[in-house]
């Protein structure tokens, strides 16, 4: 018999709110999902409290984010409300109130990143990123991991961490040959002050419970243990479910809970998940079962058949290659690291970013400065079709002197010119502002 | 005429209304061991310059219910149950003889996988091998396709004094729930349906000929022969028999708190724009979580009689009651003693409650009033810190959508009435506590009998209305039907409004207190392969706890 931890449930269908009226991401999509939880009578458990979200704030938002031209301009309320689940689920689990939380909310945010011009793969601002700085703001909690179980690589929580050596980020998704974003190989691996720190776990489509614990037990869990986080987030992704409409994968609601069992996520956090109907209900029973500690070995679809929805031998092959492959650049990080970086100062990248949702254009350049001391100053050059140019100075968490002194500077020197906007943000201070 | 009749723990209350007025009232003890007794002799007494054919209805509530289940004199039953995957039976642990069959529903309310005839006649079989004469059939879902549970039902008629299906008690979603509340009105059906006969024959003894009315946990009405079937609807009606009487004295239409204050607790209970709170689900029951709609109140351990002590140098109020106050002879100082030391009381031995107090006052280093005023201090705050928490419970409550997570209503009482022996003594400083004007109704001491006599009928229905399967349920009635695909919300509301009014009026409603509301309305656009598959519309249209007419002041 296993302990049962108390469990919060931060529930917010938001039944009244959809991108648009056949979108998948729309009013329906928790309705079955609630009535399979209240069914099975999930909330009458004494160890399973439900609250109700708060209401993230405009400055949660700006201490993650850059958005164009303002926080306000790119949600709607159901934003706040969702990133305000995920907020006080993480409360109620540092107050100590619970032992974890699953914040069932949406919309999601995980491909949200840093810049926002609108929204992207449904998401406009990424919930966990700014659940993840408000812990750190109010609570202190410095080293944290964030394991995304989505199918679709998480690409913006991705971005906001790249650099950021006290945030580990592990995604394991269909790879990006096959499906959107089109991004999370195994060479993303993070950035120049933080090599080692963005892990990702491409699956090829059609892989079931088999390949997704395999790469639990033999990435995920090795390179947590190593980390050593004070706080592991899942952003818990639902669609790498059989029945998903939009994914390939071969997952099960039984896989699910298992995964979250092993995992133990302190926080979990609802990501995607489209098959409303024949995947959500079970995979949330599962999981909420799983993070209370109770029996889930009876959850099941009505029409789960393990035998049909094994993988074939050579996705397995395939796994265990890409799971040595990735295995091998962690273990090899720091000589990787020394490559990246040479005798460079700082680094840039250029990116093109594509807003899907909202069918915005974005060319991005980004510059970090080379540092052994913290994530490094950020500054972007960031120009989107709707016609706005930004620049954005960016002072990272935990940043070191030089890093912030050169960001103020920089940001006093820096005229508008071109640019419509020029942000600075300095997430210990709490700073934010515009000219 | 009406004739309001209340058998409670302690006492059995009964009253007379005509014009708006109270015309009798009586209050005798009520015999635990005998209840029809202690009924006839309130009846009895409150009716001895009454002409019974001046009656124009009778409401009763009692304890016979609350009492089966708490003293365990219940009927063993057996419960057949088609959960399907989800909690294992371990989690779910019922209380009754269970058997977990093959076959469920799912959340559409289709059928997932088909009932097994051969093992569910074994079941049966067994239970009868064994002496079980009652038996429950809940199916997962049953409240979406009650198709389940009436095969199972009709495989097993035979042989068992009464069957009850779990879709007919409620229309919410919860199914450990449901198997708890079915077993439970299987469980005390025997007992329940005796009384009902015994009551049926003393009424027509009395030479009374107008419909008799039972009160339910929600604070309305049923017709007693239509209530034989839902004995569990009629639990713990006192309470709320209490909460209907001050409704019925006060006529208050703002939000407000109601305080009950006895010898051992005090029940809370708040009204939203003057309607008593239901729970979201249902009632609790001797650590039975139901379906069953009921009033919500909350209790807690202080009253004029708990005893006072002190806990490391901190002033406890309850939640002990040893035994009277100490002015009427009881072993401990307590919240009454105090009251009569300050003079906010005037019964019992003044110089007892002086004496009780003194140990305290050397303790805290003081003088008597002084103790007593901390002594009462506590006792105060302790009931405004409950009223405080648990409108806040009520106000943080989970919702799911923008709109009501932005403007849903709060709750934010004005007024505060307080009932019970303390009242007189504790209401000012409970107001001033709670920062709202106070108010002790008159005849507060009959209240229950009160609220029993001028509660309304109340019921529910639940609409789930699919256009894609072109089909609606309606829960607790176990109808389904075909609906066109153009169908609409509009349309769900209206068909729910005809039942709803077809089943009041079936419960004994009369057709002037039909008054209607939608309490949830739902319509999803139902989405399959990026297209417009139909909708899926969720109705629950209710009659609300009220009075057919106040009391007049």
């Amino acid at each position: 018999m296993k302990k049962r931890k108390k469990t919060g449930l931060i529930f917010f269908p938001a039944f009244d709110w959809a991108i648009s009226p056949t979108h998948p991401e729309r009013e329906e999509r928790l309705l079955y999902t609630q009535d399979q939880v209240f069914e099975e009578g999930l909330m009458d458990f004494d160890n399973i409290v439900e609250y109700k979200p708060g209401l993230a704030t405009v400055e949660d938002i700006n201490r993650v984010h850059v958005c164009v031209p303002d926080a306000r301009r790119v949600i709607t309320e159901s934003h706040l409300i969702s990133a305000g689940g995920a907020i006080t689920a993480a409360k109620k689990v540092l107050e100590g109130e619970v032992d974890n939380a699953f914040a069932l909310v949406r919309p999601p945010g995980h491909h949200a990143m840093r810049i926002v011009h609108g929204a992207r793969g449904f998401c406009n601002i990424n919930i966990e990123a700014i659940m993840i700085e408000y812990i750190r703001r109010h609570y202190g909690i410095k080293r944290i991991a964030i394991v995304d179980t989505d199918c679709h690589h998480g690409d913006g929580t991705q971005d906001i961490y790249w650099h950021d050596p006290n945030t580990l980020f592990i995604s394991m998704h269909q790879d990006g040959r096959t499906l959107y974003p089109g991004s999370g190989f195994v060479d993303e691996f993070g950035g120049p002050n933080a090599v080692g720190m963005t892990v990702n776990i491409p699956l090829p489509p059609r892989t079931s419970d088999e390949g997704f614990l395999y790469a639990l037990e033999n990435v995920v869990l090795p390179i947590l243990e190593e980390f050593k986080p004070e706080l592991v987030i899942n952003s818990a992704g639902q669609d790498n479910h059989y029945s998903d409409p939009i994914t390939n994968m071969r997952f099960s609601a039984q896989g699910y809970a298992v995964l979250n069992d092993r995992l133990s996520p302190h926080i979990a956090v609802l990501e995607g998940g489209y098959s409303i109907e024949k995947a959500l209900p079970y995979v949330n029973v599962g999981i909420i079962l799983a993070m209370a500690g109770l029996d889930y070995s009876a959850v099941r679809e009505p029409d789960y058949n393990p035998a049909a929805l094994q993988q074939s031998e050579a996705i397995t092959t395939h796994i265990h290659r890409t799971v040595d492959e990735i295995m091998r650049r962690w273990y090899h990080r720091r000589e990787i690291a020394e490559a990246f970086r040479g005798k460079a100062r700082y680094l840039k990248r250029r990116r093109h970013i594509y807003y899907d949702t909202d069918g915005i254009s974005e060319e991005q350049e980004e510059t970090v400065r080379v540092c052994d001391d913290c994530g490094g100053l950020i500054l972007i050059d960031s120009r989107a079709d709707t016609g706005r140019r930004i620049f954005a100075v960016i002072v990272p968490g935990m940043a070191c002197e030089r890093c912030r002194k050169e960001g103020e500077v920089f940001f006093e020197e820096i005229g508008k010119g071109k640019y419509h906007q020029v942000f600075f943000q300095d997430r210990d201070r709490d700073v934010y502002l515009v000219k | 005429m009406i004739l309001g009749i209340d058998v409670g723990g302690t006492h059995t209350d009964a009253v007379v209304i005509s014009d708006h007025q109270i015309q009798s009232k009586a209050k005798v003890l009520t015999d635990a061991g005998n209840i029809m007794g202690s009924l006839i002799e309130a009846t009895e007494a409150v009716m001895r310059d009454i002409d019974p054919a001046a009656l124009r209805r009778v409401v009763l509530s009692t304890t016979i219910s609350t009492n089966a289940i708490v003293q365990g004199k219940t009927e063993a039953v057996g419960i057949i149950a088609a959960a399907g995957p989800g909690l294992p039976p371990a989690l779910i642990s019922p209380r009754a003889e269970t058997r977990f069959v093959s076959g469920y529903i799912n959340h559409r309310g289709l059928e997932a996988a088909p009932i097994d005839e051969g093992e569910i006649r074994r079941c049966a079989r067994e239970f009868k091998e064994g002496g079980i004469a009652y038996a429950g059939v809940v199916g997962k879902f049953s409240t979406r396709n009650p198709s389940h549970e009436l095969k199972i039902r009709d495989l097993i008629t035979d042989g068992f004094r009464h069957i009850s299906l779990g879709h007919r008690l409620s229309g919410h979603l919860n199914f450990p729930r449901r198997l708890a509340t079915t077993y439970l009105n299987s469980a005390i059906w025997g007992l329940y349906e005796n009384f009902v006969r015994a009551v049926t024959a003393f009424v027509e003894r009395q030479g009374i000929k107008v419909p008799i009315y039972i009160l339910k946990a929600d604070g309305g009405t049923i017709e007693i022969g239509r209530s034989v079937d839902y004995p569990v609807q009629t639990i713990l009606s006192g309470p709320a028999a209490s909460i209907m009487g001050i409704l019925s004295m006060t006529g208050g239409r703002d939000d407000a708190v109601a305080l009950d204050i006895g010898g051992t607790t005090t029940d809370i209970a708040l009204f939203a724009d003057g309607v008593p709170l239901l729970e979201a689900l249902g009632v609790t029951i001797e650590g039975h979580k139901t379906l069953i709609r009921g009033l919500r109140t909350r209790s807690i351990g202080v009253g004029g009689d708990s005893a006072v002590r002190l806990d490391g140098g901190r002033l406890e109020v309850g939640p002990r009651r040893e035994g009277p106050a100490a002015a009427l002879g009881g072993p401990c100082p307590t919240p009454t003693d105090a009251m009569i030391v300050l003079g906010l009381t005037d019964i019992g031995d003044r110089q007892k409650a002086r004496h009780s107090l003194e140990p305290l006052a050397a303790a805290l280093g003081c003088a008597v009033e002084e103790a007593a005023r901390a002594v009462f201090g506590e006792t105060v705050r302790r009931i405004a810190e409950a009223v405080r928490s648990f409108t806040e419970e009520i106000n943080n409550r989970p919702v799911y959508t923008i709109h009501e997570m932005l403007e849903g209503k709060k709750i934010e009482p004005r007024i505060v009435y307080v009932v019970g022996g303390p009242a007189q003594g504790l209401a000012p400083a409970l107001g001033k506590a709670l920062e709202c004007p106070y108010h002790i109704p008159e005849n507060a001491e009959v209240a229950n009998a009160v609220g029993a006599a001028l509660a309304r009928t109340t019921a529910e229905v639940t609409i789930l209305a699919d256009t894609e399967r072109r089909f609606l349920t309606v829960g607790e009635m176990g109808l389904q039907m075909e609906i066109p695909g153009r169908f609409s919300k509009e349309d769900a509301i209206r068909i729910g409004r005809e039942r709803l009014k077809e089943t009041a009026l079936a419960m004994g409603a009369s057709e002037d207190e039909l008054e209607m509301e939608t309490v949830e309305e739902q319509e999803f656009n139902m989405v399959r392969d990026f297209y417009t598959a139909g909708k899926n519309i969720r109705v629950k249209v209710q009659i609300k706890p009220g009075l057919i007419s106040p009391l007049g002041g």
